[in-house]
């Protein structure tokens, strides 16, 4: 690891006047610092976040569920207005890694970072989320853009994500057996007039597949999304999964999250 | 007073653990010490054009960097394989020049070829990276199977192979198989596994330029024996000028047997500036570096009669040494494995052919169970199918082949000397209600997964010995044990044991068989190993011997300190030496009320006088002091045995596998403390689980290493497993006085058979190989799903 300035941001002005095009955001350092540990990521600063007040917490209205960025995700699992509002959000923060993990890692650094087979990105899309950041306010479908990259720009800080509350929603993964992120995570939710069929991990962002969603809109039993046979052309391939795997794997866990709601 | 062996004494290495008082390698951190990093290759195969250190010379901090060419220089001798195997056509095997830093070639990702000393970590990894290599590189030979077809990785050694061994009688099993109603023939895979030790390798290494003397800090299982290799091998300083302490060592499982590149290279370089040097590995130099296990390509025949009496057994076996051979690299595959091929059956002819290759991966060495595991799953494997295809109960086809009449002399090697194999197959099936697993898989059936039993009957040979006989067969070292007793005058007991401990309870098991031949209250005995500047010698822990070979040696010392003691009492107490009893740490003269407790002899011993008199307790011949050795050579191996049933339940729509049930039911003998046998039952299992559900070690044509870290590496977790349910049977081995058997191992060798024999059974008997991830499993779930739909 080369060597950096660290900074703690008192709060989000600050944080953001102090970032630059060499600098990172300190949350749960989860991905952070073992990139930096790995070589694959040097900084010149890295600027803390943690100690900003306004960015941890969790608010519960009629409507939705508000999360600040750098809510851990132990305290997204154990809280029990989460648990009463959205219960299938509180069990997917309690899937995510490790004890360790959860213990630091943040939802604010895991949607930034939008790793392909991260969690948190399918709940955004499911629930339609709404992500606050200092500067303004953007819809999820419009804010994960590709493969560890987001609508943010140099700078810009995520300061809460706000979940619509559904009617009923499931979120079910197939873990990486040695890393649990997820190799195909699916997040269903069912809100007045539409369904969400969100799905992390099967391809290189996270998306909504509207095939199963209309399915589901019309009839939602997984009677009717059961024998799907999806296009798995532009679905990832390694040593875990092959595409057909996931592909197979996407539907499968959609049945089981349309069953589970 | 009672006896403590047996029972489940609390560790008595607990608290120092479990309050963060453990002292592990990296803890040791000496005055004005330097900090190394080793250059490695990035590439599976290259030749060294050039290596320039002018840039990383002036980089900040740095002390000294040396190469491959200074060792070469300073004739610093290679890393060794301490077991010579002769091929089947009477030749010595071939291994290549090891040197600890490469000098012309390297030959796996991770080989160093420089080390770099600076004031800091920091510093030493920054000039590392300007250390510059310019390599050729050349194609790398990484598959186990066609290693033969590749390119040749080490000059002179054609078709990399090391050796071609053969164990058994072709001619015999030919005419076996001739007489066979049929053959069972099975290919299996033996995945590759990284032992991942918890605590990553370490060292550091300390000169003193007055005394001349190395001391090296080092994560070892066998100080001595290393302190052997690095001096007569390594010529890094002659063993009485050499040092070695292995402190707490947070597990080996085999891959820290070894003499490494790291060792030799930081004992060298600490005499050359004259500083104390420390290393300890990163995560992911443990997963490149460390030796990894297993890896045989195999086909392996059943010679049956129709109604399941075995006849003959063929076993041609491809082994993976990796880039180089190493201590245990060539008797893995060979002795520790071929003998054991046969399992637990009276198979009249069989025969085990080895061919141990080369390739550019991480060395090859002895993993947990070292080859028996390898055997173990050939020919259970190979069982279980013979079950299926012959319709022949599984558990009943195995008792028909079992040995009843012991000592059983095995097919290749082994004369056993005790077991009793149809108890442990009763006992196993009734703890696994085995009887009640169709109603369980009815029910599996009905929520639309598929349920799936499999049986393990094991033995396996452990404790190795005698020293003869293995010396005899190309070992380069007795495997013999040593032990020495050490009363103070006070009447505390120090015992010295060449068995190291990292994780197997010596300081509590060797304390309670002390206890109990001396009398002498545990908490007075303390249990002393891993330096060598303690003890004469030691052979280290590894084969399941430290109770089996080690414990007897304390025994054996405790036995001579009685006898000394009777005569000491026998002097004192004016009677004949034949008329003292020992008895719970007193000497009592028979047939009268007179006695001496043995830390009053301790006492007398030290003290040999009287006030007054002219006095001595000791009677001619004996010498003061009490303290007692023993050098012990067992007879024979030790034979652990056992059956173990899996049963796991599939979701044919994901692939998952969830193993429902696992029963060990073992036989190791005289149980010294079942609590600690419990814990390395579970953790054999578990690692014997992992190769079989999870682990496998990955490299890609190029040869770099897929599964390098735990976000790849699937390494098993506790919600991973049921509740295991363990069992004994206990028919004590009548090789040793204590009675005991080895248990390190024994989970590691059953556990993966036992669990994709389960996997295969639910799944019709396709064959997939281990690990049996979702993936693999889900296709063959396919594949089944078709084949009953065109049968119904
Ligand atoms: C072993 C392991 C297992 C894991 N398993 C899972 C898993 O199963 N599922 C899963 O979803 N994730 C998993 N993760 C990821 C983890 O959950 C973290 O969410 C993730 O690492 C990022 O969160 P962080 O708070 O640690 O961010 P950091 O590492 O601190 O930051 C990551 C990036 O996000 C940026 N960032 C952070 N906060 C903000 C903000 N408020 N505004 C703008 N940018 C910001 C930073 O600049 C940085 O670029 C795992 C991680 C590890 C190490």
């Amino acid at each position: 690891m080369k060597d950096f300035n660290y900074h703690s941001a008192k709060d989000s002005k600050e944080a953001s006047k102090l970032a630059s095009s060499s600098s990172a955001f300190l949350a749960g350092g989860m991905t952070t610092i073992p990139s930096m540990k790995l070589g694959l990521a040097t900084y010149k600063d890295l600027i803390d976040i943690k100690n900003i007040k306004k960015l941890s917490g969790i608010k519960v209205s009629g409507k939705s569920v508000t999360i600040g960025a750098a809510t851990k995700h132990v305290e997204v699992s154990n809280s029990k207005d989460v648990k009463k509002a959205i219960p299938s959000l509180s069990s997917l923060a309690e899937g995510i890694g490790d004890p360790q993990v959860r213990n630091r890692g943040t939802i604010g650094g895991s949607i930034a970072n939008n790793d392909p087979s991260a969690d948190y990105p399918s709940a955004c899309i499911a629930l339609n989320a709404t992500i606050h950041t200092n500067e303004r306010k953007i819809e999820a479908a419009k804010f994960f853009k590709g493969m560890f990259e987001t609508a943010l720009k140099k700078g810009e800080l995520i300061e809460a994500i706000e979940f619509q509350i559904p009617e009923k929603s499931s979120y079910q993964k197939h873990p990486n057996p040695a890393s649990r992120y997820a190799i195909v995570g699916v997040y269903v939710a069912k809100h007045k007039g539409d369904v969400n069929v969100a799905v992390t991990g099967a391809k290189s962002c996270v998306y909504n597949d509207k095939e199963m969603s209309k399915a589901l809109a019309g009839n939602f039993s997984s009677s009717s999304i059961d024998g799907m046979d999806l296009d798995s052309s532009e679905m990832n391939s390694d040593m875990h999964a092959s595409a057909d795997f996931r592909a197979s794997l996407v539907v499968t866990q959609a049945k089981k999250a349309v069953d589970a709601c | 007073m009672a006896s403590l062996v047996g029972s489940r004494v609390e560790r008595k290495e607990d608290k120092r653990f479990l309050t963060g008082k453990g002292r592990y390698t990296a803890d040791i951190n000496l005055a004005n010490q330097t900090y190394a990093i080793f250059v490695r290759s990035p590439h599976a195969r290259a030749s060294i054009n050039k290596l320039n250190i002018d840039k990383a010379l002036k980089s900040s901090g740095v002390v000294s960097i040396l190469t491959g060419k200074e060792i070469a220089d300073d004739k610093i001798g290679g890393l060794i394989a301490g077991w010579a195997i002769r091929s089947e056509d009477g030749t010595e095997m071939k291994c290549p020049g090891n040197p600890p830093l490469a000098k012309d070639n390297v030959n796996f990702v991770g080989d160093p070829v420089a080390v770099v000393i600076a004031e800091s970590l920091a510093e030493a990894k920054e000039a590392a990276e300007k250390v510059e290599v310019d390599y050729k590189v050349l194609k790398a030979v990484t598959s186990t199977a066609d290693a033969m077809n590749g390119d040749t990785i080490h000059e002179g050694i054609d078709k990399n192979l090391c050796f071609d061994w053969l164990l058994g009688d072709r001619q015999k099993v030919k005419e076996a198989f001739d007489k066979a109603d049929k053959v069972i023939s099975i290919d299996i895979i033996n995945n590759r596994l990284i032992p991942n030790a918890m605590e990553p390798r370490a060292c550091v290494a300390d000169y003193n330029a007055a005394s001349e003397e190395i001391t090296l800090y080092t994560t070892s299982q066998n100080p001595h024996l290393s302190r052997l290799i690095m001096s007569a091998f390594g010529n890094v300083a002659p063993e009485h000028k050499l040092r070695v302490v292995a402190p707490d060592v947070g597990g080996g499982f085999g891959s820290k047997i070894n003499v490494y590149n790291e060792d030799i290279v930081c004992s060298w370089a600490a005499k050359k500036i004259n500083r104390a040097i420390k290393w300890v590995a990163e995560r992911s130099e443990s997963f490149l570096t460390d030796i990894h296990g297993r890896d045989h390509v195999t086909h392996a025949e059943l010679a049956v009669t129709k109604d399941g009496k075995f006849l003959g057994f063929k076993n041609e076996t491809i082994a993976n040494l990796g880039a180089y051979a190493r201590v245990f690299g060539t008797v893995t595959p060979t002795y520790l494995f071929g003998p054991c091929a046969t399992g637990v059956y009276e198979i009249p002819a069989a025969y085990t052919n080895v061919k141990a290759v080369y390739t550019n991966t991480a060395p090859v060495d002895a993993y947990r169970g070292a080859g028996r595991p390898e055997a173990t799953y050939t020919i259970e494997r190979l069982v279980e199918k013979a079950s299926m295809e012959l319709g022949i109960d599984k558990t009943e086809l195995r008792i028909k082949n079992f040995p009843t009449v012991f000592p059983f002399k095995q097919t290749l090697v082994h004369t056993v000397d005790s077991g009793d194999y149809v108890a442990g197959m009763e006992k196993a099936k009734q703890m696994a209600d085995y009887k009640g697993f169709e109603a369980r898989r009815k029910e599996s059936e009905a929520k639309g997964k598929l349920r799936g039993i499999g049986v393990t009957s094991y033995f396996e040979a452990c404790g190795i010995a005698p020293s003869a006989a293995v010396m005899s067969l190309g070992c380069g070292v007795g495997l013999w044990e040593s032990a020495e007793v050490r009363f103070n005058p006070t009447g505390q007991v120090t015992v010295y044991t060449g068995s190291h401990s990292h994780g197997q309870s010596h300081q509590t098991t060797f304390a309670q068989i002390a206890a109990d031949e001396l009398g002498v209250p545990i908490e007075n005995i303390d249990i002393v190993h891993g330096d060598t500047d303690k003890g004469t010698f030691g052979m280290g822990t590894y084969g399941s011997r430290s109770l089996a070979v080690g414990g007897i040696a304390i025994v054996n010392a405790c036995k001579k300190i009685v006898e000394k003691g009777k005569r000491v009492t026998a002097k004192m107490l004016e009677a004949n030496p034949e008329d003292v009893e020992f008895k719970d740490g007193e000497f009592i003269v028979s047939k009268s009320n007179k006695k001496k407790t043995i830390g009053e002899v301790a006492f007398a011993c030290y003290l040999p006088g009287v006030r007054d008199e002219m006095k001595s307790p000791l009677p001619e011949g004996d010498e003061p002091g009490l303290k007692e050795t023993s050098f012990y050579d067992p007879s024979n191996f030790s034979f652990p045995a056992g059956t173990h049933i899996a049963e796991v339940e599939i979701d044919p729509e994901t692939g998952n596998v969830k193993l429902e049930k696992y029963t060990a039911c073992d036989d190791f003998g005289r149980i010294i403390n079942p609590m600690v046998v419990e814990g390395q039952v579970h953790g054999g299992l578990a690692q014997g689980i992992g190769q079989a559900l999870y682990e496998n070690a990955e490299y890609d044509e190029t040869g770099q290493l897929m599964t390098g870290s735990y976000m790849d590496y699937t390494m098993p977790r506790a919600d991973n497993f049921p509740e295991f349910n363990i069992g004994y049977t206990c028919t004590h081995a009548t090789t040793n006085p204590l009675g005991v058997k080895g248990c390190g191992e024994a989970g590691a060798i059953a556990a993966p058979p036992t669990v994709m024999n389960a996997v295969i059974d639910a799944l019709g008997g396709q064959e997939v190989t281990m690990p049996a991830t979702a993936e693999k499993v889900w296709k063959a779930c396919k594949n089944l799903k078709k084949s009953n739909a065109k049968a119904a």
